[in-house]
């Protein structure tokens, strides 16, 4: 396509600009957190940085109260840190907070429908206030959800009324999904509708979901990112399979008397007698033939579910802070 | 596309090798003939419900291997190599051999009597495959 006018000029530089820049805001990170703080009387979110690009994935875990839904609050703009950068699809958070809520799809476990309201009425409220609104789609994911247009909210079941709150963001088809815990309370069959659906939506390249979760089976199966928060820091954010490559257990076998050498990254051992298995977060194969080399035989080299990560790196962090 | 391929969650290896050993059996068996057209990264994502960067690795892996192709903005192909599908089980057959040689040695038995195991084990195929 030719950019040019029809009297054959250049268009204007500051359309240009303009063209530019809402290139950028489509193609650039849709969340940079960079050295994000907020402190309350209990409690301290410290130097929490975060990068989600367009068409990705984000599974933000954590044990409970670590700080997911204080930083999910603060990119949606309604906490404001005290220390920190806050970028959503490129506008800063929170002063421009409205233009991004435009192409934000937010759902936590704390909104609630109208209790007296059907989901028909709640549909039109929406669609209503966003243009991007797609009736064909929420026809489409009524069908997919199981959910009656006529049913008023408070008639709704728990798992109905998740599924209608998602219905409600995803129909506006949002360039940034944040849902805060979607899948807590949904039966396995309503969880599979849900994961499946936000599948679909990145297909498309230029959607993104960050979607906070105690169900790592469900983090582990859906996320290109990982973010692991614990107790106000984060841990890790990086691709998933960076992340679960690096976690490995051993099973070692020590030869009478041998002692287990001593490896960095090594954050448990189980075991004594001849037997051990051997925890590590920073798996390479040179330390099962670092370990050959001492005289252990490595018996089996295993994987580990992100549940078992999860598990270990907390209990890791408190064993530390506790010495 | 309705989904030819599985994750399961109680196979304790990486979703990835999941992939990957699936694709090179539908390949093995000639389900997927040289070059078939395998389903873009995102629509296979969306099929199998597993991330975006999952199938990325297993096609990556799999490309490195010489057993598919993918062509800049076109898509990714089974490859043309002569006899693909064998060359596959052919590799199969190793790893299952290895393994069998591994647990052989652990359990101290010489390379006689593993011969000998083998050997019936072949003969008792044989006898039912008749």
């Amino acid at each position: 396509m030719s950019e040019r006018t029809p009297n054959g000029d250049s268009p204007p530089l500051r359309e240009r600009a303009a063209a530019a820049s809402a290139r950028a805001a489509e193609h650039g990170p849709v969340i940079e957190l960079d050295g994000v703080e907020k402190s309350y009387p209990y409690f301290r979110l410290q130097d929490v940085r975060m990068r989600l690009a367009p068409g990705e994935v984000m599974g933000f875990i954590g044990p409970n109260g670590a700080g997911k839904s204080t930083t999910i609050r603060i990119l949606m703009g309604f906490v404001r840190p005290d220390r920190g950068e806050v970028r959503v699809l490129g506008h800063p958070i929170p002063a421009a907070q409205a233009a991004a809520k435009r192409h934000i799809g937010y759902v936590s476990e704390e909104m609630r429908l109208f209790g007296q309201a059907t989901l028909e009425w709640h549909m039109r409220f929406v669609a209503s206030s966003y243009p991007g609104w797609d009736a064909g789609y929420a026809k489409m994911l009524l069908r997919r959800f199981d959910l009656r247009p006529e049913q008023t909210a408070r008639r709704l079941s728990h798992g109905q009324h998740v599924k209608a709150m998602l219905l409600l963001a995803l129909a506006r088809r949002p360039r940034l999904l944040v849902l805060d815990e979607p899948m807590t309370g949904l039966d396995p069959v309503a969880r599979h509708e849900v994961l499946s659906e936000l599948m679909d939506i990145v297909t498309d390249e230029g959607r993104s979901i960050l979607f906070s979760s105690h169900h790592t089976q469900d983090v582990e199966q859906i996320s290109d990112r990982i973010t692991f928060i614990d107790r106000g820091r984060v841990i890790e954010s990086s691709d998933k399979e960076t992340f679960l490559e690096r976690w490995r257990r051993l099973h070692l076998e020590l030869p009478a008397g041998g002692a287990l050498p001593v490896h960095p990254g090594v954050i448990d051992v189980r075991g004594g007698g001849r037997l051990s298995i051997v925890t590590t977060n920073a798996f390479t194969p040179e330390l099962g033939a670092a370990y050959e080399r001492a005289g252990a035989r490595v018996r089996e080299i295993q994987h580990m579910t992100l549940e078992e990560i999860f598990v270990a790196e907390v209990m890791a962090s408190r064993k530390e802070s506790l010495a | 596309m309705n989904s030819e391929l599985v994750i399961s969650q109680a196979d304790g290896r990486p979703m990835y090798l999941q992939l990957i050993e699936q694709i090179r059996r539908r390949i093995a068996a000639g389900d997927w003939p040289a070059g078939y057209e395998l389903p873009s990264i995102r629509v296979l994502a969306a099929d199998v419900r597993v991330s975006v960067i999952t199938v990325k690795r297993a096609y990556l892996e799999l490309e490195r291997e010489g057993v598919i192709v993918t062509r800049q903005g076109k898509g990714s192909f089974v490859a043309d190599g002569e006899d693909l599908g064998r060359r596959l089980q052919q590799r199969e057959l190793e790893q299952h051999l290895a393994a069998a040689a591994e647990l052989a040695y652990t359990l101290g038995l010489d390379v006689e009597t593993l011969e000998a195991r083998l050997r019936e084990t072949h003969e008792h195929i044989a006898k039912r495959r008749a």
